[in-house]
């Protein structure tokens, strides 16, 4: 990452973002959809980005990416073929892509950054926004679930896919290399807070991601040939999870949230890691 | 060679020869022959290509700009449908500049579900900045095939070049096509902004008011410069080849006083009616447009004409006529016939002729004049 990125004050995919072409180093070529990411990189003829960034439109990224990683594996160049694609461009607009690209084995890291809204277009609700949170489309809060992508992932049987937190930037390094390793479609999916989306001061995203991780809302985890291994920043934090209001209550989004959603959001909190720790215990 | 294939198999065959690194394609009839004889030949080791079988169209030209920015030859087939969902990535290649070449089966627009010949899927492309071409025989296809890959990658054009045959009109009919020793006809791909982690650089990022008019404006200079280039391909392929592909194919047009100008098969339809017309003593030509995109200079000038549209543009008229309109001042009769593949014989053609009404359109079987 260079100096003349474009992002938000206190942005956190950018923090995301410097971690992750650290761990892919100079031989990438980085495929990015409609997002943040396509403001955070600079306006022409500048680039904030020291690898070569192919920008698509927002549901082709994944298809563009298996254009090119099978391109490039014909033509003998290892080069990683990385899609950094937002909540939108990858569990709405995106999926078909998406799940076609890992049905046919593409051999390309998709990384998933979520900020729970259509940020760049100004915190529209998508699929990924939580029950209760209040976005630009959901002025009185969202009442649907946030998708779980990472089951659907995890349907397409991949060799490895993970889940990460900007505010963990050593746990994205290790999980980028490490999903680098693999041949075949690979997926991170990494919890990106939003200062204007999610109505908090700039300088606390690393605190509100930590909150996601502490309170259970975010779970760390890792599945490498369909073994699960939960983070153990998740498996300290669930020992005595944080009461869920003081993840919620600092952040504007959800200001005077129903109780009663509170309540089903605790529940599908403890049934999630339930679900995975009995996944763990099974694939161990 | 001679062989007698199907113009599906012929767009095939002339795809195995120019080898392209890359094919993604989605099957719809009545492309899918093009795209199973591919994967045929890649499958029998006799194509070094990689073929990406994609969930839709959409995807198979993201598929295409993936890779062709990476520099590798790439080709495409589809229709109808096909081709208008991926309408998005189809700005996207020749905004990209990138030389991918594309067979369009030309087939009808849903509702009523209706596989057969019309050419306002393509038409509807019209302005996407790709180079359009329409052919009319087995060994035209064949041989445009293999033109478009040398026009597309040319250093003075670098777009995107759809290559279209009517719906089983052709793509299903078999006919004798000699097919050719290639040789270097069609030269190594060199993309100049082919992708190169050794040198980064950000490909479509932001763009303010103040730039991008004028990557637009690069394309319509290279569109230009086209017209040189697809001379240039025309006259070597006469040489090495023997048969000759022009802007317009000019049937008997130096003396006729009516012109008949369509696309595609009907075009060559067209030139049976004239025929017919000359033996009763009707002063007739046909004008077959072979390329749409980029436009040519048409010499109208003191005809009467013709124009046959299988499209149309609700609201305006058959896109053909209003494109010609756009050049001449001559008097101009539009029928529109041959829409969701209706039959249209060289008779009806030559009745067309006959019957003509200038400055009005005419809408065959509906028989209502406007």
């Amino acid at each position: 990452m260079l100096k003349c990125t474009s992002a938000c004050a206190g942005c956190s995919d950018s923090l995301a973002l410097r971690y992750v072409l650290k761990a892919a180093g100079p031989d990438t070529v980085m495929v990015v959809p409609a997002c943040c990411t396509s403001v955070i990189q600079g306006i022409y003829p500048n680039t904030a980005f020291n690898v070569p960034v192919y920008n698509i439109a927002f549901g082709a990224a994944a298809a563009c990416a298996s254009g090119m990683s099978n391109a490039f594996r014909a033509a003998g160049k290892k080069t990683n073929v990385i899609v950094y694609a937002g909540d939108g461009g990858t569990l709405d607009i995106g999926i078909q892509a998406m799940s076609g690209a890992f049905e046919r084995g593409t051999d390309f890291l998709y990384i998933c950054y979520d900020n729970e809204a259509y940020g760049n277009t100004g915190m529209q609700r998508s699929g990924g926004t939580p029950m209760g949170a209040k976005t630009t489309t959901t002025p009185t809060g969202k009442t649907d679930a946030k998708k779980d992508i990472d089951m659907i992932i995890a349907a397409h049987d991949p060799p490895y896919m993970a889940t990460a937190c900007a505010a963990y930037p050593q746990d994205i390094f290790k999980k980028v290399q490490k999903a680098l390793t693999f041949r075949g479609p690979t997926f991170i999916h990494i919890l990106a807070p939003c200062p204007p989306g999610w109505r908090y001061p700039t300088e606390k995203s690393v605190e509100m991601g930590k909150l996601a991780v502490k309170s259970g809302m975010w779970v760390l985890y890792e599945r490498e040939y369909g073994k699960v291994t939960i983070g153990p920043q998740s498996k300290a934090a669930m020992k005595k999870p944080l009461p869920l209001e003081e993840y919620l209550s600092p952040q504007g989004r959800f200001k005077g949230i129903d109780p009663k959603i509170v309540e089903i959001l605790k529940q599908k909190i403890a049934k999630n890691y339930q679900r995975l720790a009995a996944e763990e215990e099974a694939s161990a | 060679m001679k062989k007698i294939v199907t113009g599906n198999k012929a767009v095939a065959e002339a795809v195995k020869q120019a080898v392209p690194g890359v094919v993604a394609a989605y099957p719809i009839t009545p492309q899918t022959e093009i795209v199973e004889q591919i994967a045929e030949f890649v499958s029998g080791g006799l194509m070094p290509t990689r073929y990406i079988a994609v969930e839709s169209e959409h995807s198979a030209m993201a598929a295409c700009i993936g890779a062709s920015i990476t520099g590798v030859r790439t080709f495409t087939a589809t229709s109808s449908h096909g081709l208008l969902y991926m309408h998005e990535m189809t700005n996207w290649a020749a905004g990209a500049r990138l030389p991918i070449v594309m067979a369009n089966v030309n087939r009808s627009l849903g509702p009523g579900w209706n596989i057969w010949a019309e050419h306002t899927d393509a038409l509807q492309e019209r302005d996407t900045g790709w180079l359009q071409v329409y052919v009319s025989t087995v060994q035209e296809a064949y041989d445009t095939i293999l033109m478009a890959f040398r026009i597309a990658e040319h250093n003075d054009v670098l777009l995107p070049v759809m290559v279209n045959l009517d719906g089983f009109l052709l793509s299903h009919i078999m006919q004798p096509v000699d097919t050719v020793e290639l040789g270097d006809f069609i030269p190594k791909i060199r993309l100049p902004h082919a992708i190169d982690p050794k040198h980064p650089a950000g490909y479509g990022t932001l763009t303010g008011p103040d730039q991008q008019f004028k990557f637009r404006w690069d394309i319509e200079r290279s569109m230009r410069d086209s017209v040189k280039v697809i001379e240039e391909t025309g006259k070597d392929f006469a040489k090495r080849f023997g048969r000759k592909y022009g802007f317009t194919e000019d049937y008997l047009c130096d003396d006729a006083e009516v012109i008949v100008i369509a696309l595609g098969t009907l075009g060559k339809e067209a030139e049976v009616a004239v025929d017919i017309l000359r033996k009763e003593g009707i002063k007739a030509g046909s004008m077959r447009l072979r390329w749409l995109r980029p436009f040519p200079k048409l010499n109208l000038k003191g005809k009467q004409v013709v124009v046959i549209d299988r499209d149309y543009s609700f609201g305006r008229g058959g896109i053909l006529a209003t494109e010609i309109m756009a050049q001449t001042k001559e008097d101009l009769y539009s029928v529109i016939a041959g829409i969701g593949g209706q039959e249209v014989t060289y008779d009806d053609i030559a009745g067309f002729v006959r019957t003509r009404r200038m400055g009005e359109e005419f809408w065959f079987g509906v028989n209502a004049h406007v």
